[in-house]
């Protein structure tokens, strides 16, 4: 523990050193961090693709997907938009203030804690650190030890193709987390659940360090009964009870043509994560009531870490697996007399990161939006809106705060600091003390911006202001 | 007889409000306009009663009041009512080729019920702007003013309660024990003025809900003076900016001087010239300046002063009176540097000089202390003001002036660092209030088999092709599959 604590002491002080020198400042040195991120990704997609293999069984057209393919996107946004990104915005000044002029500069926080989790062990690593290093950041990154060879790949990946002076990565898993905190960063940036995610807050309210929370929930899709859903990746579903069994039956087809009529040879489906994730997935199947619901799937290979896709109808509400987060492929449909109780139902729970709804309902859609609060909402899909860059990705209430993408991860590491430039020419008396009604009523007008009355009190036509 | 606030009450009051909240109170654009309005009138028709309250908090000068308290509130309350509905209007957003068919917006939306904790030295501003912040946004909202400014907070809750919906904004007065039982509540938001040793306090209570903040803290804003600025003008508004705002009482105060030993002396007698053409001969007995707000504050500060080796770096004022709570402006030269007086913020009428060689060491010295809320410098020279905007962080720069920047609605205002997080003013209390909603509108056509498993070598070319928007690419692979 000893050599941790001096690792993580040195490794910040030479960060903060770099910092200070400047050198993360220039476009030039982000720019070449941020292709040289495209190129450890193009040069190692393979190797990438077999960690995620291994650590979760994730075939490589999903892990391209999700987070090879996105992560060069997503860099390559960066690249092409860092100059714009880093021109000050002017700000247009009231009148009241000519000739001032005010502007807005981004500014990187500094040394930034960017703490990933294990789904997606190489988008939620790179992600955000592309944000940070297109903010000018120096950054360590703490992957998952859930995920340990993507974490160990990234730990020999990154200071081969990276700034090491800037850049850094360490390994570990809550041991090590806990004496990083410990530590004053200028920003934490963590994906993972939210009982962690308020550990990470109070660490950083002690030193007043600013966090983005980016963190789970339950997601739940509304499939208002003129639509369909082909993916499985919802986390809860709400239907008429009326169509229920239709879509149970539409499921059906659908999972045996994406798996085949043996899902666990398929190659398709990804594993659990660990036998401690599985054994919790198993607990909660095993739940006699949970049980009495299943009516696809439902068996479980401890061995193989293997849990079939399988479908619950009408789970009891108050069960550990339609109120926490699932991490498999279990989803529970809840059945309501109208699909208009969806909303009363989502509003019931926490805040989640994403509420998906099929439907081409204009007056449900109006509802959704204005009644529930989500991080996000996608309507007719599921999964997208994460690929849209120009969106922002990030939670509200339970689900987090702050997010990032695009330009918003830019944003994320940056402090956006206001510049105003007075005039040394115009310099009216009235600014000053001794305090008198005439300067009284000239500041009174002035700010009104009155300017015919302020002329008027200046050539003495005027006594003073109606109030 | 006051009843005492308890935990059940707390508890009451978020529960109630919530309720309002959910029952869709404050979401129209009529409620919040209406409730702006109704602030209007207030500063309308009360403006002697908060003028007076204000005397009797902080001795604050009635210009001081009706100013950057009162006229400052009207225009951002005015601001609001005009442009709300623009605000509240959701932002398109581009969508690509990988989404395609799809449109995006983002939708703003209230976060709930939210708390705003508020400081003694500008009362009214600082409870009522972040307020306006809040019902812009259509949340419901608890303002808890702060008791070390009691005639204020007592006039707040009766006006609040007098004009607004008190069905989903409240005021809670009190202290230490109040706020703690508000502070175990679960809010949407909570907005906090105040010091940094507090902030830190809010946002582990806040950690508890997964509570997002704005934290408007302090910090020891520096001012730069270059040799080539005109003296005159520098000096008059760095005393219209420390003493006659509320006698340096104010987060964005400039705290201490750098400046460089061969002008230091043309400093010092030009602040003198201009200190006495503000205040007379007599500065203790004027009255354009804010008193000291309480005897602790007062004690904090004559400490400073008596310091070993800062109590002879006095070279003007010194003078202290603790019956009336009445410290002069005073300025010292070269105390040292981890003297009390240069590791804490002053806020208050005390303004130390530190001389350097070089004007460029003020960098290593701004750098080497924690992030102030506020950074200042008087210069002509284009370079030197480039290079401290782009490297000193502080949560705002202000080059030729003092504390301006507060009164402008287009730019940000909030700290970094230790002098805060979050940022308001303008549309940015509207957003500081906000969630920013992502909204994506699929069409049902074009809903690409390639998405879908079993997945296939062919699909992760056309994949990979979509994701680098390849045209060519994807062509070729659709013609190659066919």
């Amino acid at each position: 523990m000893e050599a941790v604590k001096e690792t993580v002491d040195q490794s910040l002080r030479e960060m903060r050193d770099t910092f200070a020198s400047g050198r993360t400042r220039s476009v030039k040195w982000r720019k070449a961090q941020l292709g040289a991120i495209i190129e450890m990704v193009k040069d190692n997609e393979e190797k990438m693709s077999d960690v995620l293999f291994q650590d979760l069984g994730k075939h490589s057209t999903e892990a391209f997907r999700d987070e090879l393919g996105f992560v060069m996107r997503s860099a390559t946004t960066a690249l092409n938009c860092l100059d714009k990104w880093v021109v000050p915005r002017n700000s247009n000044l009231p009148l009241l203030f000519y000739p001032a002029t005010g502007k807005v500069i981004s500014e990187p926080y500094g040394t930034v804690l960017v703490l990933s989790s294990w789904n997606f062990p190489i988008s939620l690593s790179l992600d955000p650190m592309i944000g940070a290093i297109a903010a000018g950041n120096t950054v360590l990154l703490k992957a998952s030890e859930l995920s340990p060879n993507a974490s160990a790949l990234l730990a020999k990946l990154i200071p081969s193709y990276l700034d090491t002076k800037a850049i850094k990565v360490i390994e570990g898993g809550p041991d090590i987390a806990t004496i990083l905190l410990q530590h004053q960063w200028d920003k934490i940036f963590f994906t993972g659940s939210p009982k962690i995610g308020k550990i990470i807050m109070a660490a950083a309210a002690e030193h007043l360090t600013p966090v983005t929370l980016e963190l789970g929930g339950k997601c739940p899709t509304i499939i208002d009964h003129h639509s369909v859903s082909k993916d499985m990746k919802a986390y809860y579903v709400l239907v008429e009870q009326s169509f229920a069994s239709t879509l149970i039956d539409m499921f059906k087809p659908v999972i045996r043509s994406f798996f085949g009529e043996n899902p666990k040879e398929s190659g398709c489906l990804a594993k659990i994560v660990t036998k401690k994730h599985f054994q919790r997935l198993s607990r909660l199947l095993n739940d006699p009531r949970v049980k009495a619901s299943i009516v696809y799937g439902g068996s479980m290979d401890e061995e193989k870490l293997y849990v079939e896709p399988t479908i619950l109808l009408d789970p009891p509400l108050d069960s550990e697996i339609v109120n926490e987060e699932i991490f498999g492929p279990i989803l529970p449909i809840i059945t309501l007399r109208d699909i208009q109780e969806s909303i009363g139902f989502i509003k019931s729970k926490p805040k989640p990161l994403a509420i998906y709804a099929f439907t081409k309902d204009e007056n449900l859609k109006t509802r959704i939006l204005s009644e529930t609060s989500s991080g996000s909402v996608t309507f007719n899909d599921l999964m997208i809106q994460y690929m849209c860059d120009a969106l922002p990705f990030g939670g509200v209430g339970q689900s987090g705060m702050g997010r990032y993408h695009g330009k918003y991860s830019f944003e994320c590491f940056s402090h956006e600091k206001a510049i105003m430039e007075g005039s040394l020419a115009m310099d009216p008396e009235a600014r000053y003390p001794p305090w008198n009604n005439f300067k009284l009523n000239f500041i009174r007008l002035a700010f009104r911006e009155a300017y015919f009355k302020l002329v008027l009190l200046m050539l003495g036509l005027t006594k003073g202001v109606r109030k | 007889m006051v009843k005492v606030f308890q935990a059940a009450d707390a508890t009451d009051l978020v529960t109630e409000l919530r309720r309002s909240f959910d029952d869709g109170v404050t979401r129209g654009y009529e409620w919040r306009v209406t409730q702006l309005k109704k602030l209007l009138l207030i500063c309308d028709n009360h403006e002697p009663e908060i003028v007076s309250a204000l005397h009797d908090d902080l001795g604050k000068p009635e210009l001081e009041s009706s100013v950057y308290e009162v006229a400052l509130l009207r225009n951002s309350i005015n601001l609001a009512v005009k442009q709300l509905k623009d605000w509240m209007a959701p932002d398109k957003a581009k969508t690509s080729l990988t989404t395609f068919p799809a449109s995006a917006e983002i939708v703003y939306e209230p976060l709930g019920v939210v708390l705003v904790i508020s400081a003694w030295n500008y009362p009214f501003l600082l409870s009522i702007d972040p307020v306006i912040g809040a019902i812009s946004a259509g949340n419901a909202v608890v303002l808890k003013p702060s008791e070390l400014a009691p005639a204020s907070s007592s006039l707040l809750a009766k006006l609040l309660e007098q004009y607004l919906d008190s069905s989903a904004v409240r005021v809670v007065e009190g202290a230490v024990t109040e706020t703690t039982l508000l502070l175990e509540q679960k809010w949407d938001k909570i907005f906090y003025t105040g010091s940094s040793r507090i902030g830190r306090i809010i946002m582990m209570a806040a950690a508890k809900h997964l509570t997002p903040v704005v934290l408007e803290l302090g910090g020891k804003s520096p001012v730069v003076i270059d040799s080539d600025t005109n003296l005159k003008i520098t000096a008059k508004r760095i005393i219209a900016g420390k003493w006659g705002c509320n006698n340096g009482q104010a987060c964005i105060s400039p705290d201490y001087i750098l400046t460089t030993k061969e002008f230091s002396p043309k400093v010092i007698d030009a602040l003198k010239q201009e200190l006495e053409a503000f205040y007379g001969k007599n500065p203790m007995e004027s009255k354009d300046m804010s008193r000291i707000v309480n005897s602790n504050h007062f004690d904090r500060l004559s400490k400073m002063l008596e310091e070993k080796e800062v109590s002879d770096k006095i070279v003007y004022g010194g003078q202290k009176n603790r019956d009336k709570l009445k410290i002069a402006p005073t300025i010292l030269v070269d105390v040292p540097l981890d003297s009390q007086i240069m590791s804490e913020e002053i806020f208050g009428p005390l303004l130390p000089i530190i001389t350097l060689n070089n004007l460029e060491e003020c960098f290593d010295v701004i750098r080497s202390r924690p992030k102030p809320l506020a950074a200042y410098l008087f210069t002509q020279n284009q370079k030197l003001k480039e290079r401290f905007a782009l490297t000193v962080s502080a949560g705002g720069i202000v080059v030729n002036d003092i504390a301006v920047h507060l009164a402008v609605p287009t730019l940000p205002f909030g700290g970094v660092g230790e002098s805060g997080m979050g940022s308001y003013h303008g549309k940015f209390s509207f957003d500081a209030f906000s969630h920013k909603k992502a909204v994506l509108y699929k069409s049902f056509i074009g809903d690409a088999a390639i998405r879908y498993p079993p997945y296939s070598t062919g699909k992760l070319r056309l994949l990979k092709a979509l994701v680098n928007s390849n045209i060519l690419e994807i062509f070729r692979v659709i013609l190659g599959l066919s």
